[in-house]
């Protein structure tokens, strides 16, 4: 699927220059074949893949800065969402799912699924754990969409401590999924 | 949370990417713990006697040599391995490569030498504690890297550890040169190795528990 490869790319490399409308989409398409994939290997636990959906946008997101503009997309999603399937089945230990084969790379944007269903995990909820100064600007951002800027307006926090705030928590977030079961 | 929602933050709490930062935290990380290292050894355990003359010795940039090219290739390994999806290629053979020509030309100065010479060619003076003494200057450079990794997303933890671990490892070598007064490559074949091997080991261990995310 080199024309997946390649609008995605374009759309991420847009979204690490800091365009936050190229970015939606990036992880709204990436996110629609992550399901597929993930959906195929989860196949006898169809309710834990929007849970791990999430949690591998969450990682997309937190380590974004790790992809090499050099580097196929794909090779990169798939090495992300192939690490976070393995965790979760380590943490399952359900080690019959890892029949699957896992390596094709090549397969990640062959398929695509849009219908998000609901994750059996409420993040909202672990979200709430937080410590008030990564809570309260991702709250912002979530419900009412607000940049960093219009946040640290809002709460009266400095731009900075808002990014900080951000940055920590949606890494606590992505260790507390972690852990989670 | 609905997947859209988790997305539509994920997008409003997006800020632009720094493609320099790497290199300015790398540059960071060895700007706080090479001197940390240099300093113990310089301080510590003494500047090796007649380091002036030693430079003029061929043998003793052959060992600067193996210690620079050993930790160059491993620090190469670390990055490919810390980044998603990149494939370590070739880089492993910039670890194996000095070592087995170092093993090569032991062998040849072992065989030439009279037999009686053998054992100070193999034990030097400090056999027993140079490759403790290599992973204890290697440490401050052992969490730096290990630091470093740990800002990127390795998915092999366990190499990722142990190439991060030998990258320090190797050039806590370097750096422990200084002080060491040994130059024989029969030496360094095997106990500056397993001094390298140390830390290497210790990141092995350490990958799956500490680089996860």
């Amino acid at each position: 699927m080199r024309t997946s490869e390649e609008r995605l790319r374009e759309l991420l490399l847009l979204g690490l220059a800091g365009d936050a409308q190229a970015y939606n989409v990036f992880l709204r398409e990436l996110g629609a074949h992550l399901r597929a994939f993930l959906r195929r290997r989860l196949a006898r636990h169809p309710d834990e893949v929007e849970d791990l959906v999430q949690e591998t946008l969450l990682a997309v997101h937190n380590q974004r800065h790790t992809y090499d503009p050099g580097q196929p997309l794909t090779a990169w999603a798939t090495a992300v969402a192939r690490y976070k399937l393995v965790d979760f089945l380590r943490r399952h230990a359900r080690t019959d799912l890892l029949n699957d084969p896992l390596d094709e790379e090549s397969e990640l944007l062959a398929a695509s699924d849009s219908e998000a269903r609901e994750a059996r995990r409420d993040l909202a909820r672990l979200l709430d754990d937080l410590p008030d100064g990564q809570r309260l600007p991702l709250l912002h951002m979530k419900i009412e969409g607000l940049s960093v800027q219009e946040t640290a307006q809002r709460t009266g926090m400095s731009a900075s401590a808002v990014k900080v705030g951000v940055h920590r928590g949606l890494k606590a977030l992505a260790a507390r999924l972690r852990e989670h079961k | 949370m609905k997947t859209d929602e988790l997305i539509a933050m994920l997008a409003a709490a997006n800020t632009p990417v720094d493609p320099a930062a790497p290199r300015r935290r790398t540059l960071l990380a060895l700007a706080l713990a090479l001197p940390v290292s240099v300093l113990f050894t310089v301080a510590v355990l003494g500047v090796r006697p007649a380091l002036g003359s030693a430079l003029l010795l061929p043998a003793f940039w052959v060992r600067e040599l193996f210690c620079a090219a050993v930790s160059a290739a491993a620090a190469l390994c670390a990055v490919r391995l810390a980044h998603p999806g990149c494939r370590l290629g070739r880089a492993p053979l910039g670890v194996i490569v000095p070592v087995l020509v170092l093993w090569l030309l032991a062998v040849v100065l072992l065989a030439e030498a009279p037999p009686p010479a053998r054992a100070s060619l193999l034990l030097g003076q400090t056999a027993l504690v140079c490759p403790w003494l290599i992973a204890l200057v290697s440490a401050p450079l052992f969490f730096a890297f290990l630091w470093l990794t740990r800002q990127m997303a390795p998915t092999r933890l366990r190499l990722a550890g142990a190439a991060a671990g030998l990258a320090a490892g190797a050039l806590g070598a370097l750096v422990y040169t200084l002080h060491c007064p040994e130059l024989a490559p029969s030496f360094l074949a095997i106990w500056y190795v397993l001094g390298m091997l140390l830390p290497a080991l210790a990141g092995a261990l350490l990958g799956p528990r500490v680089l996860r995310w």
